[in-house]
């Protein structure tokens, strides 16, 4: 019976999580899902981060998380803000509609 | 205790984010990912990270995911349709991910040997206290720079939701 977890699980949790937002961001047609996975892979992120604090012993690494939550707070706002925007002029959520700017 | 605490939410924290990925409601996909935000801040408090875990709880289960769910219910979002991908997507894309998911496995497995374990109470460096100090003197030139972010943010949301574009 193991007593303490590796750090690697901790990693490899995080890279799971990184790779399901990435399905999610690639897969999904919803905007307001395709946001949803940048959250899932910024808290990824931040998993990685606090176990590298741990592995070091050192507090910078929740700093860093610290800062990458209040531009996701920041990011969510304007974000939710252009996509309120988006369907008042086009009436869509989908994001294979959305392509004004592609011709 | 450890590792059962671990692999617990560890789980929870897997199944919810692909329920993230595979619900085609906004809403559920909303609420699972709140799942995935409270047992990552369960795995913060295992990392002895207590501040980050309640601003975890705080700022995203609580702030952020509240403003997704306003947007979702505002914008009447009903489940996306189901509509064709294009073929190198289904031939790729799952295979593709795989590979990476793998390849990050891979270089973790390699560069962590698993004699680096991680118990409760091995860091106790991460209280509210140990924060701000490291936030109030190294630290002191980003954290202006993020609060007029914060500025900017709150001014563009409230254009942006305003304005009427042509």
């Amino acid at each position: 019976m193991m007593t303490a977890v590796p750090i690697s699980w901790y990693l490899t949790l995080s890279a799971i999580l990184f790779v399901l937002g990435v399905a999610g961001f690639l897969f999904r047609h919803s905007i307001i899902t395709v946001f949803m996975s940048i959250e899932l892979m910024l808290n990824a992120v931040n998993l990685s981060f606090v176990t590298f604090s741990y592995q070091y012993k050192q507090v910078n690494g929740h700093l860093f998380t610290f800062f990458v939550m209040v531009v996701a707070a920041a990011e969510a706002a304007v974000g939710l803000a252009i996509i309120l925007t988006v369907f008042k002029n086009r009436s869509t959520l989908n994001i294979d509609e959305l392509d004004s700017m592609k011709n | 205790m450890d590792v059962i605490l671990f692999l617990i939410f560890a789980i929870i924290a897997v199944v919810a984010a692909i329920n993230v990925v595979v619900q085609t409601h906004p809403i559920s996909s909303a609420v699972s990912l709140i799942g995935v935000m409270g047992s990552l801040a369960v795995l913060y408090l295992l990392l002895g990270a207590e501040f980050i875990a309640a601003a975890q709880v705080i700022v995203y289960a609580g702030a952020v995911m509240v403003l997704f769910i306003f947007v979702i219910m505002l914008l009447n979002a009903g489940a996306e349709a189901k509509r064709g991908r294009s073929y190198m997507v289904q031939v790729l894309g799952v295979p593709l991910l795989i590979a990476l998911l793998g390849l990050l496995a891979f270089f973790v497995e390699r560069l962590f040997p698993r004699n680096i374990t991680v118990t409760f109470g091995g860091f106790t460096g991460g209280t509210a206290r140990a924060v701000g100090q490291a936030l109030f003197t190294t630290y002191l030139l980003p954290f202006e720079v993020v609060s007029l972010l914060i500025l900017i943010a709150i001014v563009g949301a409230i254009v942006l939701a305003r304005k009427e574009m042509d």
